[in-house]
């Protein structure tokens, strides 16, 4: 099994094992073992639990206590009444949307689960795409800097542009209202995609292309053995940034081209004067992004430990 | 004894300079050395002297901007693994175990000719040569410094090169290591016959180690002020050697150079 460990640490010597001194190690963990008992007793282990429990506070109560802030605010401003629901009212219409999350009534009345399911396969087949090509585009931009002049203007021009303004383009080439959606996805995602893929390449240590050099490795093994996994960290980089971005847009992209999905959900909720759901739809979308993000910072922090 | 070629590496007035922010900077000027087959030699001056630089001409990592350099009779077109380099900083990679990190080396020379098995055999005697055996299948990030550094050395000696060149691959590690180090160094170039150029700004190494010891005069234009041929019989033994006077005569003709007649540029 090849582990993939992140090389930003290079000196991440002396883990205190002094080579060739097997038997001072085993003395001292002996020792440790025989001071143990002593060091773990009572007291100690119930000032170790407070800490524990000082921090698990620390950790939660600020965030509980932001998120009640923002519901009080919210009721205060809504309390006289006026034409944005109240917290009770939006959670009272909450649970009778949560109910029946996956019912379906034909194309144009399903219920929010497969919504966000929809909106999700979309990101996921247009984040797919540019992964696909933005990874290898980055590879090649970082590696031969001829063709990173000539395209990297480019890129410095169109990444500019709301991925909105490639939408008629998407329609007009796709004549579908779906594919074309998917297509704003796939432009707003593959910029960071190249640009941090090759920004990972461009800074690979000196040394490791030195040792390339001196063992004049393949161009495959240079890639295989040397690149990608350096590359790897700024790589998932440029994918948590691309899902941010291909979910900020997606909600954008269905409004604009209808369908199922939660930003045409929105849509016609505001058309059906719902505006309950349109706020319980900005907390979902808030919910999904912010799983999104936390599972893409998982899967890095799993390949910057092992091995 | 076979016959071993006197002009094995041969350094032709050898300049180098780099263009810098502030112009033309010379770093190497006029060099010319002879590095005869099976000799330790051994490169010492002060820090930002150019050793390095020359070293990285012998690999062929930098090309030079007059003058030629020649291994067995050949120019050095660009770096290869018939010049194999120990790195200072051991240039390990952290997602290949030690064993990975040589068979890379290995595979790259050998796989023309052997079969995977002879690969992998061959790859685990150079580890059994610099003892390693017993953390082979570590990474990197779980060996110590010493431990690293042998792989390096372990890494560039499997590739059985023409020439072994090392810069300061002692420099990062405790005395007591480098010392370790060194005897095993000699020992394995006893055994192998190594052709050897090694940077050092260790008095007691150059002298310990090397056949002959190249000291070269301060930057910028640094070229080679002298050198000094040590003639102590091989095997060295550093506990006799520390009162032999003939040792003392040559450490201290390397420290009259270093320290009078090329002080360090910041003292001076």
């Amino acid at each position: 099994m090849t582990a993939i460990t992140v090389n930003d640490l290079p000196e991440m010597e002396d883990f205190g094992t002094p080579e060739a001194a097997p038997i001072t190690k085993r003395d001292t963990v002996q020792s440790e073992a025989v001071e143990l008992p002593i060091a773990a007793s009572k007291p100690s282990s119930a000032t170790e639990n407070a800490a524990a429990l000082r921090a698990f506070f620390r950790a939660v109560l600020p965030p509980l206590f932001g998120l009640f802030l923002l519901i009080g605010v919210w009721h205060l401003a809504t309390s006289r009444g006026g034409s944005i629901p109240s917290p009770a009212k939006t959670w009272e219409a909450a649970k009778i949307l949560f109910a029946h999350p996956f019912y379906s009534n034909g194309p144009n009345d399903q219920g929010i689960g497969w919504n966000i399911l929809s909106s999700l396969q979309r990101v996921a087949i247009g984040f797919g795409f540019a992964a696909l090509v933005g990874i290898p585009a980055g590879f090649l931009l970082g590696r031969f800097a001829l063709l990173a002049s000539i395209v990297n203007p480019l890129i410095s021009l169109l990444r500019p542009v709301s991925p909105l303004a490639w939408l008629p383009i998407g329609l007009l080439v796709f004549k579908r209202a779906d594919p074309a959606a998917t297509w704003t996805i796939f432009i707003c995602s593959i910029w960071p995609m190249i640009m941090n893929t090759a920004q990972g390449v461009q800074r690979v240590p000196q040394d490791y292309l030195n040792v390339a050099r001196v063992l004049n490795l393949s161009e495959w093994k240079i890639v295989t053995k040397i690149l990608f996994p350096s590359v790897l960290p700024y790589m998932l980089t440029g994918i948590r940034l691309s899902i941010g971005t291909a979910w900020l847009v997606i909600v954008a992209a269905e409004m604009l081209t209808g369908g199922v999905g939660i930003g045409f959900w929105i849509w016609d909720e505001w058309n059906n004067l719902k505006v309950e759901h349109i706020i319980i739809a900005i907390f979902v979308i808030g919910i999904v992004g912010l799983l999104l993000e936390q599972m893409l910072l998982l899967l890095a922090k799993r390949l910057h430990t092992e091995g | 004894m076979e016959h071993k070629d006197a002009k094995y590496v041969r350094v032709e007035n050898v300049g180098m300079s780099f263009d810098t922010k502030k112009g033309k900077f010379v770093a190497l000027s006029d060099i010319n050395l002879n590095i005869r087959q099976g000799e330790f030699v051994t490169l010492i001056g002060h820090s930002g002297c150019g050793k390095s630089t020359l070293l990285n001409l012998i690999a062929g990592l930098t090309l030079p901007t007059s003058g030629v350099l020649i291994c067995a009779g050949r120019e050095i077109p660009g770096p290869g693994p018939e010049r194999a380099v120990v790195f200072q900083n051991h240039s390990l990679l952290p997602w290949l175990t030690c064993f990975e990190n040589v068979y890379l080396a290995v595979e790259r020379v050998f796989a023309k000719n052997e079969t995977k098995p002879e690969l992998k055999a061959r790859t685990q005697r150079v580890l059994e040569l610099v003892g390693l055996a017993h953390a082979m299948h570590k990474y990197p990030g779980e060996v110590s410094g010493g431990m690293k550094q042998r792989v390096g050395i372990a890494r560039a000696l499997a590739m059985e090169p023409k020439v072994l060149l090392m810069d300061e691959p002692f420099g990062a590690l405790d005395a007591l290591t480098r010392a370790r180090l060194q005897d095993e160094l000699m020992a394995i170039c006893a055994v192998t016959q190594a052709t050897v150029v090694m940077v050092t700004h260790d008095v007691d190494e150059a002298v310990l180690l090397s056949d002959r010891i190249v000291m070269m005069t301060n930057g910028p234009a640094a070229t080679i002020g002298d050198i000094v041929s040590v003639e102590l019989p091989r095997p060295r033994e550093r506990l006799s050697l520390a009162h032999d006077p003939k040792y003392m005569d040559y450490r201290s003709a390397v420290i009259e150079f270093l320290y009078a007649k090329q002080q360090h540029p910041l003292a001076a």
